[in-house]
């Protein structure tokens, strides 16, 4: 791989061990997936805090360490200075305020807190949400980026028309103390072509046919780049938000193009670019069903427990569970979480949001969800979600049944204890 | 060399080039999947088992395999999953798969096991589960003994 002599500098340790380690980790990487060069970028989005009990030994040995080992893949401990650029802290394992309800002990809340310090005092910036793009971290049009969560990058390259390949721990810890990433995948304009022609024959319009959507684009596509025609309804960020993270979970897809929505293509045929479709798939009322039946992993109709808000929800999505629960109380055998970004969560206690779902015996949970931090209720056998993405992962993490469904279906469970959505 | 005289079939050696990912040198029995994996929420971390609940591995432990599969999908968790493979001493012996993405780069790179990629002929027409594996990342090339390790 080429580097520059700044590159090179850094390389060699001139300005520094930790970046040492991290052009190190860079140029392994690099090579290994056969990029030619790196980009520099000023945006990086990953995961560096310690919140889970599996670090702990590590913190034992200082955060310098725990940088060092998970977010440089460095056997030596380097001392690790203040980010070059701009650094985002993603979704984390416990909600600094809701954390006894998590089932967390006090001593990792504190090492958690104390991880927070150190990174803060580095410039990383605590968001803690899975959804950057909800609280400030805007990219532009073109911008490089290096972000880690499956379900943001979709919306990084394909929404906003930034450009970011799937980046890891280790990667995003390097590229936060150098300003380099690898300059390759969907960093270079020719990879941001679409490959597969999605023809959408039925109305989608509602969150949940997104969602169904998103998953069964996922499963069609794999990692390729599917290209959306014929959308009735013009859809919003929450919308887009569903759609893409359930396609980076039933497939890995990181880009998709709908022409005359999304930022880099007006047409199908900039959406194409210089190349044809390999293939035209049809999505229409069996393959919607098909996707619904496979969401569904559970028997069970008593509902111990439902999540919502994965991604992180919006504020109009707090006021329509805020509404859809006010003066109503949800049934004493379940819980309900709902997951929103600590700013957001903010804006919804003004709001009086908060006040209502709280009212109802629910509970805001920020900073984290049930499948990163894998802390549910106790004894929850079966869950149900609004999210296809959490409906796909946190039964295998879990090991609990699942049922998927509207927000309204999920917060009728939560009142009346049964799941009474579609079988 | 096995004695072939008191090996009734004659063992048969394939040789496949590929690109190497990781350097390094490693034997083992194999484990063939062709559909890929999820790392974070698809494998358990500390035991080296696929635990996604339609995987066709679903239950099955990869820890010292020499793993064949098409890639990496899902969350951006996958390398600091496979990561943890390494630190708990559960991780693939090696990593052979066929489709390079960021994710499987990455999560090849912290694993720090032997792999490869781009192989001149498709590994899974020659390689079965149980089959011995050596991989020479080093020389760039497998070698597939059938059946079971050679004596």
């Amino acid at each position: 791989m080429q580097l520059t002599d700044f590159e090179k500098a850094m390389l060699d340790g001139v300005n520094g061990r930790a970046k040492a380690a991290a052009m190190d980790l860079l140029v392994r990487y690099g090579e290994a997936v056969g990029a030619e060069r790196l980009v520099e970028t000023n945006n990086v989005a990953g995961a560096f805090n310690a919140s889970t009990p599996s670090v702990k030994r590590i913190v034992d040995k200082g955060f310098d360490a725990v940088y060092s080992e998970l977010n440089l893949d460095s056997d030596e401990i380097v001392e690790i200075p203040h980010m070059a650029v701009n650094t985002w802290q993603l979704i984390t394992g416990i909600d600094n305020d809701n954390w006894a309800l998590q089932g967390a002990d006090e001593s990792l809340v504190q090492m958690q807190r104390d991880s927070e310090a150190y990174l803060g005092e580095r410039g990383v910036n605590m968001c803690a949400t899975c959804t950057p793009y909800q609280v400030g971290n805007v990219p532009i049009k073109g911008e490089h980026c290096a972000w880690m969560e499956s379900s943001a990058v979709i919306y990084c390259n394909s929404v906003l028309g930034a450009r970011t390949n799937v980046e890891g721990k280790e990667s995003t810890g390097a590229a936060a103390l150098t300003g380099r990433i690898p300059y390759w995948g969907y960093h270079l304009p020719e990879n941001r072509f679409g490959t597969h022609l999605i023809e959408v024959d039925i109305a989608v319009d509602d969150m949940m046919d997104w969602g169904l959507l998103g998953y069964f684009v996922g499963e069609q596509v794999e990692e390729n780049k599917p290209v959306l025609n014929n959308i009735a309804h013009h859809p919003n960020m929450v919308k887009l938000k569903h759609f893409g993270a359930a396609a980076a979970s039933s497939g890995g897809v990181e880009l998709y193009h709908i022409p005359g929505i999304t930022t880099e293509a007006n047409t199908l045929a900039e959406a194409f670019g210089p190349h044809k479709a390999v293939k035209t798939i049809h999505y229409g009322h069996k393959e919607r069903e098909a996707m619904y039946m496979k969401l569904q992993s559970a028997t069970d109709r008593k509902v111990d427990f439902i999540m919502l808000g994965c991604p992180h929800n919006s504020i109009e999505q707090m006021a329509l569970i805020a509404e859809l629960l006010r003066g109503k109380r949800i049934h004493p055998d379940t819980a309900l979480w709902v997951h929103t970004p600590r700013a957001i969560k903010q804006v919804a206690e003004r709001n009086g949001y908060l006040r209502a779902i709280e009212a109802a015996g629910a509970v805001v949970m920020s900073d984290t969800c049930p499948a990163i931090s894998r802390r549910l209720p106790k004894g929850v056998r079966v869950i149900a979600t609004d999210s296809a993405k959490q409906a796909h992962y946190l039964p295998a993490i879990a090991n609990v049944q699942g049922w998927f469904g509207s927000v309204t279906d999920c917060v009728r469970a939560a009142i009346s204890g049964q799941w009474q959505g579609r079988v | 060399m096995s004695d072939q005289s008191v090996n009734p079939q004659p063992t048969r050696t394939i040789v496949i080039k590929g690109r190497t990912v990781v350097k390094g040198k490693v034997s083992g029995e194999a484990l063939v999947t062709r559909e890929t994996i999820s790392g974070w929420g698809g494998i358990n971390e500390r035991e080296g088992t696929v635990i996604e609940r339609r995987h066709e591995l679903v239950g099955q432990s990869f820890a010292g395999k020499i793993l064949l599969f098409p890639g990496a999908k899902g969350s951006s968790g996958w390398s600091a999953f496979f990561h943890m493979t390494r630190l708990n001493g559960v991780s693939p012996a090696a990593m052979l798969f066929t489709r390079m993405t960021t994710k499987m780069a990455l999560g090849a790179v912290v694993t720090r096991v032997p792999a490869m990629t781009d192989f001149e002929r498709d590994p899974f027409e020659h390689i079965q589960t149980g089959d011995w594996v050596e991989v020479d990342a080093d020389a760039g090339e497998i070698r597939i003994t059938k059946g079971e390790k050679p004596a």
